[in-house]
Order: C-alpha cells, then structure tokens, then sequence
C-alpha cells in the first residue's frame, strides 16, 4: 500500500511538473500575472509529491519490505538503520528519486525566497526548473520505478554491497547530488535570461549565492568520496583519476569558473556572455556525470547498479537539454548588450586568466574521460587512459592559476598597477621560498620538485594573509584599526580568503602524499615488527571478531614512535552475510605529520600474515583544505549583500539563504 | 596601458586562443605518449605485443592457477578460455579476487611471454565483471549476458 502510494506520488509529481513548465511560460511569454503566479504554488506543490515518494521508499526500506522488488534487491533484515536508509540511495532507482527530490528542494528555494525577482524571470526560472524535472520524473516511471512490487515477496533482502555500508559513503551521495543538481539553478536562470534577453548585476546576485551553495556541496562531496576511497580501498589512494571521479570534478572546475566570472557581472556589468555560457555548460556537465555514472558506460572503481539500457534515456535528455540550451544561447545570446570595457592587467583580467585556465583544465580532463569511449565506438580499440595523462595536461594548466590567485584580488578594477600589486607579495614569497628550504631539509630525499609544490602552496596560503593584512592596513593603522575593520570585512573577503587559503593547504596535501609516501608489504608473525615513516608498527596478534551483519578476523598493531608513545590500530579482514563478500578494513593512526595506516592481508605460512603499511604525510591537510574551501563558500554566501536589498535602481536583491 | 578598444579585446582574444592552444598541444602530446591498450591474451599472442610494453590484460583468473609464494608475491594464470599467460605480483591482492573471476592486470610484457603486473583491478561488487573482460569474453562466444560466468564463476 504504501509503495504505491509511493508510485501514485510520484504520477502526481510528473503531472505537476509538467503544468509548473508549461502554464508559467505561456504566461510570461503572453505577459499575464495569473499564469505566471501558479509558478510557485506548482514548485510547492511538486516538492511535497517527490517527498512523498521518497519518504514511501524510504518507510520501505526501514521496515524491511521485500515485496518491493529494490528493497529486495538492496537491502536485508540485520542491517543496521543507518545502512538501511542509506540503501536507499545506495541503487540506482532510489538514487534518482533522491536527484529529483534534490532538483525540486532546489525549485521551491527559488518559489520560497524569490520574493523581490522580477514576475517574469521568476515564472521562466521555476518553469525550466520544472522542465528537468519532467525528463526525470519520466526516466524514473518509464525505466527506473523503484516501487515495483514481488510476488511472492522474498522472505529476506539481498543486502546492500558492504562496501557502501560505510557511514562516509551514506552522506557522499546526497552531498553529490545537492553539488550536481544545484547547477541546475544557475542553468535554469541563464535559460531564463536568454528568455528574457536581459542580464544585469541584480541576475547575478542572484545567480552566484545557488552556484556558491552548488559548488560548496560539490565540494564537501567530492571530499566525503576522496576521504572514503583513502580509508576503505586498502592503499590510500585519495584520486584516482577514475571517470566517475572526474564526472564530479568538471562541474566543480565550471562551478568554479562561473562564480568567479558572476562577480565581474555583479559588480562591472561585464563578461555577462560568458557567464551564461559557463552557467549552461556547468549544468550539462553535471547531466553528463549522472549520464556517465548512471549508464554504465564507464569502466570504473566507484560505479555501481549500472544498467546501459536506461543510458540511452539519459542520453535523450542530455541531447535535449545541453542541445536546446546551447541552441537557445546562439540565438540570443548577441541580444545580451555587453557593457564594461577593461584593460588587459586589471581584476577583470585577472578573473578571465582564471576563467579561460579553470575551463582549459576542464576541457583536458573532458577530453581524457570521454576519448576512451570515441575511440572504442569509433575503431573499437580499447584503451584506458590513466594518471600519466592528467598530470601532464591538468597539471601544467592549474599550474599558472595557482602562481597567480594571490596576485588577483590584489589588482584593482578595470585598470592595474601591476606592479604595486606584486610589491605587496614580497613578505608571500619571501615566507614561501623560506618553506621550501625547510622542506627540501626535512625531507631531502623526495623529488626535487616536492619542495617547489610545497612552497606554491604556501605561496597561497600567504598571498590569503597578504590580502587580509592589505585590507586591514595593519602596517600603517596599527593592530587596533585593523583589527576593527577585520571584523568589519564583508563575508565575500572572508570567503575569498579562506577558499583560497584552502586551495593553498589542499596542494601542500597533495604535494606531500604524492612525493613522500612510504610503503612496506612485508609478512609479520605476532611480535614482529616492521619500520615505517619513523615508527615502529608491531603485529601484536588475531582475534576473531563478530559485527552485526559479518564475521571478521582482526589484526591487531601497536604502533610507536620515536617519542616513545604507542598507539593501538586495527585491521579486519570482513566476511559479510548473505553474500558472502570480503572486504577490509584498515588500521589508520594520524598524527600531526601524516597517517600510518595498515592493511592486513592473507595468510603466509604458519601464524604469519602478508602486511602492508603506508605512510602518508601530511594527509589530513587535503581534508582541510577541502574544509577551508567549503567554509569560505558559505562565508560568501552569508554576505550581507545578498540578504539586504540591493541598491534601489536593481529589482532584486533578495533574501538567499543555502537551500539545504 | 590607454589600449583602444580594439586593443583591449585583441589581448582578450589573443589570451584565449593562446592557453586553448597550450592545452590541445598538451593533450595531444599527452594522448600519443600515456594511454594505455587493453589486451586479452588472445591479443596479446595475435598481435605479437613487444616486450615491455605497458598494458592492461583482461580476462578470468584460470581455475587452480593461484600460486602464493612467499607471502608476498603471488603468480596466477589469466585466460580467456582459448588462451593463457601467466602474471606475477608483488603485493596484496584485492578482496574480490578470486579463481574464475574476472581480473584486470596492468602493467608490463617479460620478454619470456609472461607479465609482470604492477596493479590487479578486481571491482567492488561480487556479480562485477570488468566491462572489457566481459565483452572480450562475448565476442568469444564464452559468455553470454544473463548467463552464469563461465569456468564456475559464482553469480548469485
């Protein structure tokens, strides 16, 4: 009863949709209030229907209904609740219901807060948004209904993979898709605009605080999935460079690009083309990742419940979508007046090196997710293209952005000093080269280039303190002026700060795990021991080990460092019931420079084990990197001039809080 | 720095196609110089793929074919069914692989015919059949969609 209930919502949902799209753009198109107002009230009134279903599916889920065939399918009776709600999302049917949940929490943000838009580009914006919603509400009831029912319904489920059975991986994909889906605003409002023919600095208030909140999700995401490949796939591998990886990272480099290239709308009227373009483009790579992750037609570590027949569905729509919308910006785009003309070295400048580098880098890795799939349709050859490719065309490109993010917010608007701009870098680069030093001491024997990366990353984080010190005046006003015009910063300077300083941290993660990881597989009999990153790790025995839904043999370490303090880890070697399915955990002990981190392995001989153990330095700078980036996004949405009205010539200027 | 108008847009232009022009010249290189072929080993004797070049080799663990040596090294045959190379690594093994299982080797042709793998591919889910092992296997006639794995491979 109550999936149907589930599947009668979701109809209802599809008729909604269908109306929110239609009636607002007739009616913005005949120019006529009554239509246009039901735009609103539809969104309302399709959020409530998709939360029905979900929450149908989800009463499924929790109540162990193995007459609904994905319950059966994904999830079994000792699961523990956490698992059996995230098993909603953890499949294919149940993850789309949750995108389209996501998709209509994000319409009705703008049906709630919408307030002091413009009728007209209110009404288009929700109606493209109930367009997307249609395409999926339609590929949900036509290939991917979750609701189908058993009978005879099975007496037990058949589990959820328990390699998602993890409490990272629960929150990864709605964190993910909230990332993905929120582009979907930024899209429908250049849609709109292009409708409309008309963008001005009052769109692009209201465009950049949904991709802030899009990019700040995709962000926290993209790092929840980082952080659970580096602790559940037993060798601490963060990125792989995996197609489903970088389905999420091209709209985090788009994302990125428009909401920098949305500030030189808001506050120059300029670059107002581009920014449409990079709102669509943002969108359709967010479509393309649900297509690639979704259709199977991917090789990859992370992907699962794949099913290549429902990828064509997905194709259509992104056909539809991408196609109409590119089409639509060929035809109006020219009816957009550009305005704000500036010189080559200015803020401007600098935000469109930015632009033209964040979206060069993305091309690259476009080119190496997609070419593997030309190739293959094309000759039938099939190759795989890996690590090597990235770093020599994603490296070279980010190289330059990241040398001159601190100099950008240094350079004035429309027309620079470059100079008194770098002079103000001196004390940056003089702390950078200082590290370097430090570095390349502490750990000579690494590659030659590692001290070089760490000092870039020091370079930005410094350049963030530069900045904070040139807009406080500490130098000439003394601490107590400063520090009253530090806390008077608006939250976008503080969100630019901390993002940027994040970026800084991130590389100096990245460069140290990449050049300094230390690995031992050895086999170790209890009371053995091994040396890594300076300690010793001793195998102090097994024991066998019983969890809810598996059976385990756990190896026990004990690790000490030259201080003379032990810590204990352990390691599990997991059998999981009904399948049967071996997985492992390891063993990870952080300290302030870097993580050991042990893995048991297989039998060797008598009592032996094989082991193997990694040192990785400086790891959980990479997770608060992504933090300080995360935090710095929601500093800029919390900027006042996003909640207060904007100057009295400008429409808008409206209430945005982060929907979610 | 009073550029005209004209100018000002040249150096906006100029600046776009020089980085797009950088990033095709690095893809380009990038492409010819690090991507990787996949084999079965049916390829791998047809094409007579030289020694030491780097790959990926697809196909199913053969039956029996599992050799732990000490502790760390491991050797194993992967077959298509019609033919068979042997791989040695060094190291530990993924939780899902198995005899009769589908695996992904990458690394490196020994001038002797056996490989020399650096990294073993075995995929999270147990029903999971690497895409290119499986259509290698169909464009065999070995395995069809639907069908059990061949060689007793356990798909529930």
């Amino acid at each position: 009863m109550i999936a149907e209930l589930g599947q009668f919502a979701l109809i209802l949902a599809f008729a909604t949709a269908l109306y929110q799209t239609t009636v607002p753009l007739y009616g913005a198109w005949r120019g006529d209030q009554r239509l246009m107002a039901v735009a609103p009230p539809a969104a309302m009134l399709q959020v409530c229907l998709i939360a029905v279903a979900f929450g149908c599916l989800t009463w499924a889920y929790v109540t162990s209904d193995f007459s609904v065939e994905n319950v059966y399918m994904n999830s079994h009776s000792d699961k523990p609740l956490i698992y059996k709600i995230s098993g909603v999302w953890g499949n294919h049917e149940g993850s789309m219901v949750l995108w389209v949940l996501i998709l209509a929490i994000f319409g009705s943000a703008v049906a709630i807060f919408g307030g002091n838009l413009p009728p007209s580009l209110k009404a288009r914006v929700i109606a493209v948004q109930g367009s997307i919603s249609v395409a999926f509400l339609l590929f949900i009831l036509l290939t991917s209904n979750p609701f189908n029912r058993l009978d005879p319904a099975p007496i037990e489920g058949r589990g959820l993979n328990p390699i998602l059975q993890d409490p990272a991986l629960a929150m990864h994909p709605p964190l993910l898709y909230a990332g993905y889906v929120g582009l979907s605003i930024a899209f429908s409002f250049a849609v709109a605009a292009l409708i409309e023919g008309k963008v001005d600095a009052a769109w692009a208030r209201w465009v950049r605080p949904w991709t802030l909140a899009a990019w700040m999700l995709l962000t926290a995401g993209i790092m929840l999935g980082s952080w659970w490949a580096y602790y559940e796939l037993g060798w601490g591998g963060w990125w792989f460079w995996d197609p489903v990886e970088n389905a999420s990272f091209m709209p985090w480099l788009v994302a990125a690009a428009l909401l920098h290239s949305a500030i030189v709308v808001e506050k120059r009227n300029a670059l107002k083309v581009w920014t449409i373009l990079l709102a669509i483009l943002a969108f359709s790579l967010s479509l393309l990742g649900t297509f690639l992750v979704r259709s199977g037609v991917l090789t990859s570590v992370h992907s699962f419940a794949v099913d290549p027949a429902r990828g064509v569905f997905i194709l259509g729509i992104l056909c539809v979508f991408i196609g109409g919308a590119l089409a639509l910006y060929a035809w109006r785009a020219p009816v957009i007046k550009s305005g704000g003309l500036f010189a080559p070295i200015s803020r401007e400048g600098a935000l469109v090196v930015n632009n033209l580098l964040l979206t060069a880098s993305c091309a690259a890795v476009f080119i190496g997710t997609l070419y593997p799939l030309a190739l293959e349709s094309v000759t039938g050859e099939k190759i795989s293209v890996g690590p090597p490719y990235f770093n020599l065309t994603f490296g070279p490109l980010i190289l330059p952005l990241l040398l001159l993010v601190p100099l950008g917010p240094l350079l004035s608007w429309k027309r620079a000093d470059i100079w008194a701009a770098t002079q103000r870098l001196w004390a940056a680069a003089a702390i950078a080269v200082i590290v370097a030093i430090a570095a390349a001491a502490w750990q000579w024997r690494g590659p030659w280039l590692a001290p070089l990366g760490v000092a870039l990353g020091v370079w930005l984080v410094a350049g963030a303190v530069v900045e904070l010190a040139a807009k406080s005046n500490f130098r000439k006003a003394g601490a107590a002026v400063a520090w009253a015009r530090v806390k008077g910063l608006p939250g976008a300077a503080w969100g630019m700060m901390l993002a940027h300083a994040g970026v800084g941290v991130f590389v100096i993660g990245v460069v140290a795990i990449t050049a300094w990881k230390q690995e031992v597989v050895t086999v170790l009999k209890p009371g053995d021991s091994m040396q890594i990153g300076g300690r010793t790790v001793t195998f102090t025995g097994e024991t066998p080990f019983t969890g809810p839904n598996y059976s385990a043999e756990r190896g026990n370490f004990s690790i000490t460092s030259s201080s003379g303090a032990t810590a204990d880890v352990w390691s599990e070697k997991r059998v999981f019931k009904p399948s049967n399915q071996p997985t492992t955990e390891v063993g990870i002990q952080t300290y302030l420079d870097g993580d050991v981190y042990v893995v048991i392995g297989d039998r060797a001989g008598d009592a032996g084990r094989t082991v193997r153990a990694y040192y990785h330095p400086l790891v959980w700078m990479l997770w608060l990197g992504s933090l300080l980036m995360f935090l710095g996004g929601f500093a800029s949405i919390m900027d006042r001039r996003y909640r207060v009205g904007a100057p009295k010539k400008s429409t808008a200027g409206a209430a945005v809080q982060p929907a979610e | 720095m009073a550029l005209s108008k004209k100018k000002k847009r040249g150096v906006l232009i100029g600046t776009g196609l020089g980085i797009l022009g950088v990033a095709a010249g690095l893809v380009l290189y990038a492409l010819s110089d690090t991507i990787t072929f996949f084999y079965t080993p049916s390829d791998v004797v047809e094409k007579n793929v030289e020694p030491g070049t780097r790959m990926r080799l697809g196909g199913l663990v053969a039956d029996g074919s599992v050799i732990r040596g000490q502790g760390k090294e491991v050797g194993f045959t992967v077959t298509d069914t019609s033919k068979d190379i042997k791989v040695s690594y060094v190291g530990i093994l993924p939780d899902l692989f198995r005899e009769g299982q589908g695996v992904i080797a990458e690394g490196t042709l020994e001038p002797g015919g056996s490989f020399r793998a650096d990294t073993v591919l075995a995929k999270h889910d147990e029903n999971y059949m690497p895409r290119e092992v499986a259509d290698a296997l169909k464009a065999k006639g070995v395995w069809k969609d639907g069908q059990p794995m061949p060689m007793g491979g356990t798909t529930q």
